[in-house]
This record gives structure tokens, sequence and C-alpha cells, in this order.
């Protein structure tokens, strides 16, 4: 009875069994959504952070070395389940509510599978958390280089990390950063990130469902190993560099120091700086509002950053504009009664014999001799009007580097100040100015702002007899073995070489019997030329350019001590022991000078109304 | 008649093979990266349950098979007792009262329920005389049945109770008029589109297909008040279901019946086991992660991976060409038993094997399902691969009793009754 029923009921067993195997089908073969969503759940690629290159100085002396960093992070989707939070919160030094405010955070701000839970935690937390880590189940490290270094030094070149922003994000070509890294907001550690930043690795693994790591993925097959960043060599010499900011200690003012035969930066100190150690990630967050604050401005890169006029460092520079321009020749005389007439103006001079020649026009500093040179080359009959003569002048210092930036790998530069003569059409009306508005340019008042970089680079010129190559601050890019092409280029003046020799020798001259002779320094052949900048706001800013030896230069340099005074009491002291530190460093006539080195680094040229604001300012109160 | 006593190959085969599949299951989706070994853990006692279970099918075999037949009442009762201890003496495990200690041991009596049913359904359906058409006849079977369930719906673990639903394909086989099984499944098909259209709309639509059905048969008048009142039952049963889904059910009930039909998406709640578990299976592709690789099974990802979720991990590691196998071995095991029913001589004896290979298909049904979203979440083991002591020492004496029963056909003498 009913045998036939036993056959529908086969026919059930075999078609529900079909229907599943059709089933399985559908979701494991055919539709690969699953598999998508799976990995999504459960695999997890973790970035394997390289080591960012190091930084070594001209010399092979360390500077900028790795520091791991801790961000304590939980895996996405965060279920905690069972930990001892207490406990946490107690190995982290946080308390409960702390511990949910960023759990809460934490669940609001995800990336990629996984949130930040703390940041930056010290080596010591680390250890403490890491030992029990297995205890918080969804909670993993990542950890990430930060930067600590050598010296307190340098850290306007050196510049610092942060943590890559939104806009770095969006503007990246090539996918490398995700949130949360690091890399070079400043100095060489931005224009070199490409290279030291190295090649980041990568990682794939399983977790569970508590973040926890499973074990790699198709056996590590498609795992990528990091490589290192590139160290980097700079052309500074870090002994001279701490050297000088020895010397310019409770100074605001800075020192640029090249080497004109291949234009690598030896020493770019802006004084007063602050400490790269105190800017690194770890530390920055609790100095970098007292440094903001601060009214000496230690951020700030004055050697790159600030523009001053030139004073009387200027002089060279109009020789030799005036010889090129035949406004002068190499044995041109004027008499000086110490002033030039303009009118009814009269522009003083300092005391010096009456004849002055090109070399001691230099040497003495005379105002009338290039008020005179000035006055030749505007109303030259080459020129149809004063605006033409001007704009002729306005080229040759841009042959200089002045007015425009020079393209050097320091954070911060500008152009510093060159008018264009639509500006004193402005000032005057169109046509309506002539030399005599202006003449004040002629020893390097006026509209006119030169970067100590750039003064630097004029000495160099003048050193190099008519060309300079763009400073820079890289010596060696490791394992590349080449820097930037435009930094082994030569930029000629529009001077001819053969007037470089009698201005050469008045900047010599300068050192022997002229403003800078009470500091000349045995042995050591120097061409300096001192400058004492009129500052509206003060005490007159004190300045120097100088190269030595006059043949076959090794260090060209410039100084400027703000609110010093006179270029000769400050500035050029300052450049003649810099120039002697690099060139004789075991000089035994060095060590006799100890009473001029202890009297710059002793001298606190800060004006006491900024010590009094700086007190306020980063103190409180 | 000459043949002598021997045991079915075929289906002792394919038992072995789904036991071992299953052992490699439980002992991949309960070890650690091979932090113990096959031996050792949740798989090791999986062996020492499927030992136990031999050991008893050799006492079995020892046994004569008329004991079985003698006796099938009194294991009925001993059994039906064992559930009813369980509700004042089981230890409290997940809100459901099932287990009874026994030492380190936990004993589920649910699942020998089932044998024990089977042999007093076997026993009723076999004797002389039995009827459907008797009340008397149909009370005692309706008892047989509810008896247990009632006790494991006491318990709450109203999925094992469900399992006992599959004596229906029995009966249906020894007779039972199929209307009930067309009442019932037109039952299912009026919940499903009440709770996917709604009763309103389901009973416009009631309303409608009565009319278009007018149209075309107006002439027949006396079509027209039987149609009425199906059409009547039919709504009145839609609205009832309405009312017993939005106000009887609770709501983790409603949630997993609606996830089931896709009518919400709640892979974060109800939805989470299943979308889980879809995951793993649909992320092994079609020849699987490979033994020991299953990402999301390692993960920890799915709940009760190794008990009730362990077609998971056959589906993520095994990838489609396992879980083929695994649903074919289960199917020629079914059939195999039908087929040894089929050829038993007496009636208590193909009820019997009948009563397993049902209760087998059952399970198979409703878990496979449930891990690939065609069913609702119901709690019940896969039979011989989930993890459990008593699921697979139940289903190996219920399994070996039933060969026990064939082997011993060459004794029987054709009866009479059949
Ligand atoms: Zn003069």
């Amino acid at each position: 009875m009913y045998q036939h029923r036993s056959l529908y009921i086969y026919a059930v067993v075999v078609l529900i069994g079909l229907l599943y195997i059709m089933r399985l089908l559908q979701i494991q073969v055919i539709d690969d959504k699953y598999a998508i969503i799976a990995e999504k759940i459960s695999l997890r690629k973790q970035t394997i952070y390289p080591q960012r290159g190091l930084i070594f100085d001209r010399n092979d002396k360390l500077i900028v070395y790795n520091d791991p960093v801790y961000d304590l992070m939980l895996s996405v989707p965060i279920k905690l389940k069972g930990i001892d939070t207490l406990g946490l919160c107690a190995l982290l030094e946080i308390d409960k509510p702390e511990f949910d405010k960023r759990l809460a955070k934490a669940k609001s701000k995800s990336y990629r599978g996984k949130s930040v839970f703390k940041k930056n935690i010290s080596n010591l937390v680390f250890a403490r958390v890491q030992e029990r880590l297995y205890e918080f189940k969804g909670f993993f490290f990542e950890i990430r280089q930060d930067r600590n270094y050598k010296f307190n030094s340098s850290s306007h070149v050196l510049g610092y990390l942060g943590e890559v922003n939104k806009l770095d994000l969006e503007l990246q070509s090539d996918e490398f950063y995700e949130q949360g890294d690091f890399v070079g907001k400043k100095g060489v550690e931005k224009f070199y990130e490409d290279y030291l930043r190295g090649i980041k690795g990568e990682q794939y693994f399983y977790v569970d469902k508590f973040g926890v790591n499973k074990g790699p993925y198709k056996k590590g097959k498609l795992d990528v190993p990091a490589i290192d960043g590139n160290n980097l060599k700079l052309s500074l010499d870090i002994d001279l560099q701490q050297y000088g900011e020895m010397l310019l200690n409770n100074k605001m003012g800075s020192v640029v120091a090249i080497d004109p035969k291949t234009g690598e930066i030896l020493a770019l100190i802006s004084s007063p700086f602050y400490n790269p150690s105190n800017f690194n990630i770890q530390n920055r967050g609790n100095y970098y509002a007292g440094a903001i604050k601060d009214p000496t401005k230690p951020i700030f890169n004055r050697a790159v950053s600030a523009p001053y006029p030139p004073g009387s460092t200027f002089k060279p520079i109009m020789a030799l504009i005036g010889l090129q321009d035949e406004a002068i020749n190499e044995h041109t005389h004027f008499g000086c009664p110490g002033y030039y007439r303009l009118g009814r103006r009269i522009i003083k001079c300092h005391g010096h014999t009456f004849s002055t020649s090109l070399q001691r026009s230099i040497a003495s500093s005379c105002n009338t001799y290039y008020c005179n040179t000035f006055k030749n080359m505007m109303q030259s009959d080459k020129y149809a009007n004063t605006e033409e003569a001007y704009n002729s002048w306005r080229e040759y210092l841009k042959s200089f580097g002045i007015g425009k930036e020079l393209g050097i790998d320091v954070s911060g530069e500008i152009k510093g100040w060159l008018m264009d003569a639509s500006f004193y059409d402005k000032m005057h009306g169109e046509g309506r100015w002539s030399y005599a508005n202006i003449i004040s340019l002629s020893f390097g008042q006026g509209e006119l702002g030169l970067t100590p970089m750039q003064m630097a680079n004029v000495a160099s010129v003048i050193a190099n007899r008519g060309y300079y190559f763009t400073p820079h601050v890289v010596r060696q890019i490791e394992g590349i073995d080449k820097i930037p092409e435009k930094y082994l280029m030569k930029n000629y003046t529009k001077i001819s070489p053969t007037h470089f020799e009698p201005v050469i020798e008045g900047m010599h001259e300068v050192t022997l019997s002229g403003t800078a002779a009470h500091i000349a320094i045995a042995g050591l052949d120097i061409a300096g030329k001192t400058g004492t900048v009129q500052n509206p706001h003060g005490k007159n800013h004190s300045a120097y350019i100088a190269f030595s030896p006059l043949e076959n230069p090794k260090i060209a340099i410039a100084v400027v001590v703000e609110e010093a005074g006179y270029g000769s009491t400050w500035a050029a002291p300052i450049a003649h022991l810099l120039i002697e530190h690099y060139l004789q460093p075991d000089s035994v006539e060095g060590s006799s000078r100890q009473y001029l080195v202890d009297k710059m680094k002793n001298s606190n040229l800060i004006p006491l109304k900024l010590r009094a604001l700086r007190d306020t300012a980063i103190y409180g109160n | 008649m000459e043949t002598k006593s021997r045991i079915d190959f075929i289906a002792l085969f394919l038992f072995v093979a789904i036991t071992c599949i299953g052992i490699a299951s439980v002992y991949s989706a309960t070890s650690e990266a091979g932090a113990f070994t096959l031996l050792e853990g949740r798989s090791g006692k999986q062996i020492m349950w499927f030992g136990v279970s031999v050991f008893l099918g050799i006492i079995i075999f020892i046994l004569n098979a008329q004991f079985f037949e003698a006796f099938s009442m009194y294991i009925y009762i001993a059994l039906m007792l064992l559930l009813v201890a369980v509700l004042f003496i089981g230890a409290d495990i997940n809100g459901a009262r099932s287990w009874i200690r026994i030492g380190s041991f936990s004993l589920q009596p649910s699942e020998f329920a089932k044998y024990g049913t089977a042999f007093a359904i076997s026993s009723i359906l076999s004797t002389i005389g039995f009827s459907w058409e008797k009340k008397a006849d149909i009370l005692k079977i309706a008892a047989i049945v509810l008896i247990p369930m009632g006790l494991i719906v006491l318990q709450g673990d109203t999925g094992s109770a469900l399992v006992f639903l599959s004596f229906f394909i029995v009966f249906y086989r020894e007779g039972l008029t199929p209307n009930i099984l067309v009442l019932g499944i037109a039952a299912i098909v009026i919940f499903v589109l009440t709770l996917v259209f709604g009763s309103l709309a389901f009973s416009i639509g009631t309303v409608l297909c009565l009319l278009v059905f007018y149209a075309f048969t107006y002439t027949n008048k006396k079509v027209l008040l039987p149609s009425i009142a199906i059409a009547a039952v039919v709504i009145l049963f839609s609205l009832s279901v309405q009312f017993l889904f939005d106000n009887v059910l609770q709501s983790h009930q409603q949630k997993r019946i609606q996830v089931t039909l896709n009518l919400i998406e709640d892979n974060q709640g109800a939805g989470y086991n299943v979308n889980q578990s879809k995951i793993a299976i649909g992320s092994g592709g079609f020849s699987g992660k490979g033994f020991l690789n299953g990402s999301h099974t390692k993960g920890d990802f799915i709940p009760e991976q190794e008990t009730d979720f362990i077609f998971c991990t056959i589906g993520e590691e095994g990838g489609w060409v396992l879980s083929s196998i695994t649903i074919l071995l289960f199917v020629l095991l079914v059939l195999r038993l039908f087929h040894l029913a089929g050829r038993a001589k007496k009636k208590f004896k193909r009820i019997f094997i009948y009563s397993l290979a049902s209760i087998i298909f059952f399970h198979l049904m409703v878990n496979v399902g449930m891990t690939i979203g065609l069913m609702p979440v119901i709690g019940i083991p896969l039979p011989l691969i989930s993890y459990g002591g008593s699921s697979i020492l139940a289903f190996g004496i219920f399994i070996f009793t039933a060969l026990k029963l064939d082997a011993s056909r060459v004794y029987d003498l054709q009866s009479h009754y059949i």
C-alpha cells in the first residue's frame, strides 16, 4: 500500500538537495559579493613603515635619527567585550570619562578598518600596555617613526615632520599617504620628503572579530617589505653651525655661510631658534604655542624670510654696476667733503680723506662716492630717461639674485624688496621722479630689502668674480648620488669678471685698514664690507658680508644682527670668527681671541622691551 | 534465505564518511592555528563520542532484533521520563533547560527522544488493525508525537521540537491523507504571503482572485458557495496570522522570520548569524580556502560555528565542491535508508528506518537551509557533523539500530500485512 508515495518523497529529497546545491553554486561561485565582503571583514592590510632616511652633516656627523612613537589603535568594527577597562585606564594614565570620550571618538572616526584611540604613546607606557595587550582584544599598536636630534641646532634648516593633512591627501598623485602618516612639513624634511620617506611595505593578515591577528593571508605571498628611505647628507658643517649659533646667543639675527665654489650652504643660522627636539611629533604640542607667542620669533627663519636694507654692504654691488655700466671706471675719484649735497638736502658721510678712489670708497664706506656713481648712471646718455636707467639698474641686481627667489632648499624663502619703476610712478607721479628721489638706494637704504641669504649669495658672486651656484643645503642623497640639476648650474651676473678685482681690492682694504681692520685675522685674507642699516623702529642693524681667501675662496658669508648698532662692532667680528673657525679651526691665534668670542656669546642684544614681552608670552602673566 | 545477516555497507560507508567530514570540520572550527591535534579539544571529544556510539552499535548488533520491537514502547516511555526529568533537574544553559549534568558530561535527552518516538510510532503503526480512519489510533499517534514536542518546547528548545514534524513524512508514506500536507503547505504559503504583503493586501488579492474565478465559472452555480467559503477561511487565516505575528510572537522571533523572508535587513541584529554565515560560505568559492584556512571561521565571526553553523566551515574551507559533496552524501544516505526501509519485510522495521531517514532529511533541510539563508534560524544540529556528544551519540545509536534491523531482515518472513 502507498508505495508510490515513496517516489514522491524520494523526489522531494532529491529536489531539495539539488536546490541547495544550486543555491550554494549561486552564493559561492556565481556571486562574488560574499568573497569581497569576507575579505573586507576579516582581511587587514597593515602598513609597514620604512625607516625614514637619516640626516648627516657634511662631515658625516649624524644630526637627525628616528625615534619610534606608538599609537594605540582600535580595530573596526569596535567590539569591546569583557575588557578590563579600568586596568587599561590605569596603564594609559587616563580616567574612565576620558576613556569613554576617546572610545566614542574612535567609534565616530574610523579609517580603513581602524581607528585611533590614543596617539603618541611614550616608550614606557607602550611597554606596559604591550605586556598585557592580549587581554585588550581589539586594541593594537601602530609604530611610526618620529624624529629626534643629536644637536640643539639647525632647526630652521632641518624643519620638522607633521601629520599629513586633508589637502595633502587630496593632492597626492601616488596614493602614498594615509591619514595619520607623518610627512615633512618644513625644511629639508619637506624638500627631500620623496627620498627620505622610503617605500612603505604591506603585510596582509586575517583578523578575528576582535581584530586580533590570526595569521598571514595567502602565506604572506602578497606581502611587500618596506624599503628604508635614502639617507641625506647636508652641506651644513654642524660644528660651524653650532659655533655660529653660540655667537648669536641672545641676539636676533642671521648668519649664512656658503661655499662659493659649489653653492653649498655651510651654515644657516636664524637666531633665536627653537630646539628641534621640541618640535618633533611627540613634543610639538607642548612647545608650539609658546614659540608662536614669543615676540623674538624663534620659528621665523630670518635668514631666508627677513628682508633687510643691505646698507653699506650694498656698496660693492653698486661699484660693480657702475663699472659695468660705465658710470665710473676703476680710476674714478670723487671728492667728498663729508656729505653729498642734493639741492637743499644733505646726505652725510663719515670722516675720511677728501678724494676717494674706488677702493678707498669701499674701505671707508663713502656715501658720496656712490651717490655720484648712481647719479652718473641714472643720468647717463645711454638711457632715454630715469625709468629706463632704473630698470637697467634693477636688471643688474636681479642677476645677483636680488629681488627674486633663489630657489634654495630651505623653507620660507622670500623675494625681498626690489621695486618696479611703477612703484616710484605711483609715489611721485608718472615720469616725475629722478635719481634724486631714489639716491639712497645707492648706499643700500630705501626701498631695497635683501635676506641674509641673498647677501651671502652676493658675497659668493663677488668671490666667484661674476657667477653663483644656487645655494642649497643638500650635499648628497645616498643611493641616488646626485643632487637636483639646478644646484649644479652656474648663474652668471651681468657684470664682466674683469670688474671684480678693484672691488675685491677695496673689500680687502676694509679688513686691512678700513671699517673691519680692528678684527683682522692673521693668516687670513678676507674681503668684507660692513653695513649699518638704519632701522626706523630701534637701534640700527649691524650687517657684514665677506669671503675668504681672496684667491680660490672657500667661504662667503653674510651676518646680520638686529638692533645692535654698527656693522663693524657685531656682524663683522662674528663673521670673522666664523671664517676663522671654518678655515683655521686649530689656529693658535684663534684661541687668543677667546675674549672676543666670550664678548659675542655673552652679549644680550635683544631689546629689553622684547625680553619682557617674551617672558610674559611664554611663561604667562 | 541462505544469506547471512550482514550490515549494509553502503549506508555504513556514507555514515562514516559524513562523520569524518564532521570531525575535520569541528577541528577546523575550534582549533587555533594548530594549537592542538585532532584528538584533543572538541574534535577529540567528537571522536570519542563516535567511538562510544560504535561501541553501543556493537552491543546493538549482538542484541536480538526482536528485542527492539518488543521493548519499543518501554524505550519510548523511558526517554519521555528523561524529558520530564530534565525539566526538574536540568541545567539551565543559554535560557534552555535541555541538559542533564552527569559528572563532566551533559546529556541532552531531546536528542534521544526522536529515537524513542521512532520506536513508539513504528510500534503503533505496525499494530495489526491500525487505521488512519480510527479516531483512537489517530489520537494515539498524535499523543506519541505531541508529548515529546510539548516537553521539549517547555525546555525552551523550539527548534528541537520542530524536528518531530519529520514524522509527518512517515505518516504520509504510511497512508495518512495528503490533504493534511496540502493544508500545511497552503498554510505556509498564506503565512509567507501575508507577511510579505500584509493581511489587507492579501485579503484584497484573495477577493480579486475570487472575482476572476467567477468571471469564468458564473454559469456553474454549484461552485459559488464553496469558493466563497474557502476565500473567507483563507482571509480569516491571513488575518489571524497577522494578529499572531504582531501580538504573540516575540520581537526576536518576528525578526528572524522577517530576515529569512528578506523583509528586513538586520545584519547586526537578528540577521547577524545568517549574514556572517552566508559570507563565510559564499567566500569559499568553487574549491574553498583550504582546510584550516577559513578566515571567517578562524576569525570567530560566526556564533556557534562548531555546532549549528558547522556548515559554514565546510562551505568556506571546502568551497562549493565539498559543500555539494556533503549534501550529496546526506541525500544518498537518506535515499539509501529509504531503500533499506523499502526492502524490510516487517512493517515495524520499515517505519523505524523511514523515521530515521525522515529525521536526517529534516535536519539537513533546516540546518543547511538556515546557513544559506533559505530557512529561518532554527537551532538544530547537522546530524553527524555538528559538535555535540548527545547528537552524535543519539544519531549513532539510531543509525546502528536501523542497520541492525535491516541486517536481520534475512530471518524475517514476508509479513502478510505489509
Ligand atoms: Zn665720503
